[in-house]
């Protein structure tokens, strides 16, 4: 109990005096997760979209896969992505081991089938004669799916968060491709990871408190968004 | 030159065909009403002319081919049972269709707020179209085929999902316009009064083939087949025998009576199917002195409320159903096994063919 209650006042005098190891691993965390969400919202979204609103060969088979792909321990995508950018890879002309790109790529690989999957769900649950409303109106089919994409918004934006939030709280996938290197790579779980197995509890939770708090405060910006558009 | 013509039509659901059309025109400024019964396929008919569902056979606008669906759709618009707005303003909604066309903002503003001020719906421009009632985003739905200016403008059940109140003063708004616009337009219905109000020529569609296209009143006052007679209300059919023909009136024998008409038989059928319809037969408590040339004494089987009438089943030695409001039947004080006399004139029964065809006007 007394570890706990150390911890926690070593964690505050940490986020108190803007500890610059806790700052750097806090934007690094924002800036590889906001990035990975970003790149699987832009491409996600169309894809999942097509997936939801195509009628081709191998669309099952396609949504089968993105579900699948939710529930992809992240472990193994950063051993994928390890052994595609490793020096002798496909990839290894690259130089991304190591790097913010290979933890980006990583989480995309972790996001995208997230986002993909309930963009399908969320275009699906439209009401299907809106779409003949809309071919009807002289609509393109780029512009249906346009307007379906925007008219399932909130969804879509649901399955962004559920992105976001599965990506900065990995671990397996950043440590694996990223390396946990300081000022660099090391970003807010990796470092917990570390600090907790030194035996620096108050650091493990000063990270943990701001992880939270980023967390919360990016699910509030996204949930005052979705409200916002909800209101009549 | 008939705006729009399908010739050998076939539309099919998957493996079914649903409806064929030999030959279907919709002329300029006019209202074609596709009536027919549930499942009759005339909301598969509509789609096809509106090129959104798959057809074979021919489809001509003003004349030529249409090569371009898309384009054609550009120049018409279908409003369906469900107005199926988005999640957007009432103006945003009711200027879609000019958006999807390249309409600049100020232009398609000003044609949206138009459209919506004529079908009485312009106060609501700026709320959120889901927080207007059912017969509001109908309206706007209306509105927002209209602010297109469509060279035709189709229209599937778009009354159906509404409240009788609602219904009424819509199809009177909606027919003011047309009539103001006096564009072409294809209305698809299962109700015949809807038909009646709106349409010019009525298309009666039973079990996907079109059965009979005429004026609305020709269609409802001389259906071509029994099926279409039922449909249009037509609910007299009866068997008769042609004992007698004379100068101005045809004799038939119908069970034990005589029934005088005016209309000929159809051309060598002596056994022809006598229609009268039952708003044009007059139910009194005794025979009075009157220009019907058929009254037949009779009892009430059962009397049946429907709406603002009642339906009087009638058995006058033959079967025979009348309507009368309901304030007749309370003043007359109407009930089962009451003997009264229903009459109607020689011009009101239609002659129609065992089998096909209808009878020769006089």
């Amino acid at each position: 109990m007394e570890l706990i209650v150390e911890g926690i006042r070593e964690a505050l005098a940490r986020l108190v005096a803007l500890d610059p190891d806790l700052l750097d691993a806090a934007s690094a965390s924002l800036a590889i997760s906001g990035t990975a969400t970003a790149l699987s919202v832009v491409t996600g979204v169309p894809l999942g979209a097509a997936l939801g609103l195509g009628r081709f060969r191998g669309r099952g088979l396609l949504l089968t896969l993105a579900n699948t792909g939710m529930g992809f321990p992240p472990v193994v995508v950063g051993l994928v992505v390890a052994v595609l950018i490793w020096r002798s890879g496909p990839f290894g002309q690259l130089e991304w081991f190591c790097t913010r790109q290979a933890m980006i790529a990583a989480q995309y690989l972790l996001a995208a089938p997230t986002v993909i999957g309930l963009t399908a769900v969320a275009v699906q649950s439209l009401d299907p004669m809106l779409r003949v409303q809309l071919r009807s109106l002289g609509a393109t089919p780029t512009q249906i799916i346009w307007i379906l994409v925007r008219e399932a918004r909130l969804p879509i934006i649901t399955a962004a968060m559920a992105g976001f939030g599965a990506v900065i709280s990995e671990i397996g996938a950043s440590l694996m491709v990223g390396c946990n290197i300081k000022g660099d790579t090391r970003i807010l779980t990796t470092a917990i990871v570390l600090e907790a197995s030194k035996g620096e509890f108050g650091a493990a939770f000063a990270l943990s408190f701001v992880l939270l708090a980023l967390i919360f405060a990016v699910n509030a910006v996204t949930t005052w968004a979705q409200q916002r558009q909800r209101a009549p | 030159m008939s705006i729009l013509e399908a010739r050998d039509l076939s539309v099919a659901r998957g493996r079914h065909v649903v409806a064929t059309v030999e030959r279907l025109a919709v002329e300029p400024g006019e209202t074609l009403a596709i009536l027919g019964p549930n499942g009759a396929g005339k909301t598969s008919l509509l789609l096809a002319l509106a090129t959104l569902l798959p057809i074979s056979g021919t489809l001509l606008f003003h004349g030529g081919p249409i090569d371009d669906g898309l384009g054609f759709r550009r120049r018409t618009a279908v409003v369906f049972q469900r107005p199926l707005l988005l999640d957007r303003s009432v103006r945003e909604n009711a200027a879609l269709g000019l958006a999807l066309r390249g309409v600049g903002r100020d232009e398609r503003e000003r044609r949206a707020d138009e459209a919506l001020a004529r079908l009485g719906v312009g106060h609501l421009a700026r709320r959120s179209a889901r927080t207007i009632s059912g017969g509001e985003a109908q309206r706007v739905s209306i509105a927002r085929a209209l602010a297109v200016r469509p060279e035709v403008l189709f229209l599937d059940e778009p009354f159906a999902a509404l409240d009788a109140p609602t219904r009424e003063t819509l199809i009177a708004d909606l027919a003011r316009v047309l009539r103001q616009d006096g564009v072409a337009t294809v209305l698809v219905t299962h109700d015949r009064d809807e038909a009646l109000s709106l349409a010019d020529r009525v298309a009666v569609i039973i079990r996907g083939t079109l059965r009979q296209t005429d004026g609305a009143d020709a269609v409802f006052a001389m259906p071509v087949d029994p099926e279409v007679a039922a449909f249009v209300g037509v609910e007299n059919v009866l068997p008769a025998k042609v004992r007698a023909l004379t100068e101005d009136l045809t004799m038939l024998a119908v069970g034990d009576h005589v029934v005088e008409v005016t209309a000929l038989p159809p051309e060598g059928d002596d056994f022809p199917l006598l229609l009268i319809r039952p708003d044009d037969i007059v139910v009194a408590r005794g025979t009075q002195p009157s220009s019907a040339r058929n009254a037949f004494p009779g009892r009430i089987v059962r009397l049946e409320p429907i709406g603002r009438r009642v339906r009087v089943v009638l058995d006058c030695g033959f079967p025979l159903v009348a309507h009368v409001t309901v304030q007749s039947s309370r003043e007359m004080g109407l009930a089962p096994g009451d003997e009264v006399v229903a009459s109607f004139k020689a011009t009101v029964p239609h002659l129609l063919a065992r089998h096909r065809g209808g009878g020769r006007p006089r």
